[in-house]
């Protein structure tokens, strides 16, 4: 069987709410079944992208650092919505610098943030056949 | 490959109808389920919102959702059709994808 | 068709699990088919056995056990999600010596690569959560 496109859409901030902990945890498994992944952030799921997030006051696990895993997951498509990071006040520059390594372009280390708009985004999801929401 | 997205809070408790509305192309359907039937209601001040989204999409609402919280058909915005469990199934057969706003 | 469900709350506390279960019986009612349905999050609460609602309201694990057992779905409770929450079959109460076990009857735990394949396996896959 090809493989399927599948989109994670995540719109709920970390730590709150487990979500974004558990839904991280599928993509990191579901790696393995070398489908083709992207991920996208929307509405408060921009938060989970944020830099400097520290648990250690609230007693929880840090899951965030494990998003830099990504790119050795195969994971290099991370869309973030730019009207969810404008209505924010943030910038991509608030965010983590999540990388990959193109093996296509002598494994030259690029970045798998893509700032994209709505309609971009609305064009993403249609061409998904698994659109996966936590 | 039209997508068939499902709602299923309240606009007034979650901002899930209007990211949906920015992300749903024209050809979408939007179905409303659980809490999200409450978009469908005639008098609610935002049923402008739902009127525009219907020029562009065909809005379903689940109706054992509005019975169980006392909304009558006659109350839902004209133009916003009423399936029930059976219906949501063909719904989820004849579009190409589902996407729950969660 | 194939169909792929994804649960993501637990019983009672979110309609998640009753819309979940309507939508797979009208499935079945109509002749599809169900992969699997897949229970994550606090889902995997669906999965007690313990469970004692009053009696003129649904008993929603029962009603999950016995759809699965009349049309053979498989009902899977994701292992990690369930052994943070403390849903353990017999063999997992063992392993983790705790003195017992939780798991509704047609209900299995095993792994997130169960949801994935779901999404592989089904023409459609839908989820149902808050």
């Amino acid at each position: 069987m090809a493989s399927k496109k599948f989109l994670y859409i995540n719109r709920k901030p970390p730590h709150g709410t487990i979500y974004a902990q558990e839904s991280l945890e599928v993509v990191l498994i579901g790696a393995a079944f070398e489908q083709d992944v992207s991920l996208a952030f929307v509405d408060d799921g921009v938060y989970q992208l944020l830099r400097d997030q520290d648990t250690s006051a609230i007693g929880s696990k840090n899951f965030a650092p494990t998003f830099g895993a990504l790119g050795d997951y195969d994971v290099s498509k991370i869309y973030v919505e730019r009207e969810s990071l404008e209505l924010r006040g943030l910038t991509k520059d608030d965010l983590m610098p999540l990388t990959y390594e193109d093996e296509d372009d002598d494994w030259a280390e690029k970045d798998s943030i893509r700032v994209v708009g709505s309609e971009e985004l609305a064009e993403i999801l249609e061409q998904q056949d698994v659109l996966l929401n936590f | 490959m039209p997508v068939l997205h499902i709602i299923n809070k309240s606009p007034y408790e979650r901002n899930s109808l209007d990211t949906c509305l920015r992300l749903a192309r024209d050809g979408a359907a939007i179905l409303l389920i659980e809490d999200g039937i409450y978009a469908a209601r005639k008098n609610a001040t935002d049923a402008e919102k739902m009127n525009s989204a219907l020029e562009k999409h065909k809005i379903f609402a689940l109706e054992p959702d509005l019975q169980a919280r006392g909304i009558d058909a006659k109350d839902t915005i004209d133009g916003i059709s009423l399936v029930d469990y059976d219906g949501f199934v063909e719904l989820a057969t004849e579009y190409d994808k589902l996407q729950s706003w969660l | 068709m194939k169909f792929g469900i994804l649960v993501n709350e637990g019983p009672y506390t979110h309609q998640a699990s009753d819309t979940a279960y309507h939508f797979s019986a009208a499935a079945l009612r109509a002749g599809h088919e169900i992969v699997r349905v897949f229970f994550y999050h606090d889902g995997v609460n669906n999965g007690t056995r313990l469970s004692v609602p009053p009696q003129d309201d649904r008993n929603v694990s029962e009603r999950w056990s016995e759809l699965a057992k009349q049309h053979d779905v498989e009902l899977i409770l994701c292992v990690a999600a369930s052994q943070r929450r403390g849903l353990l079959d017999a063999d997992e109460a063992k392993r983790a010596g705790k003195d017992t076990d939780n798991m509704a009857e047609g209900f299995q735990i095993s792994g997130l690569g169960q949801l994935i394949d779901a999404g592989i396996q089904a023409d459609r896959f839908v989820v149902f959560g808050d």
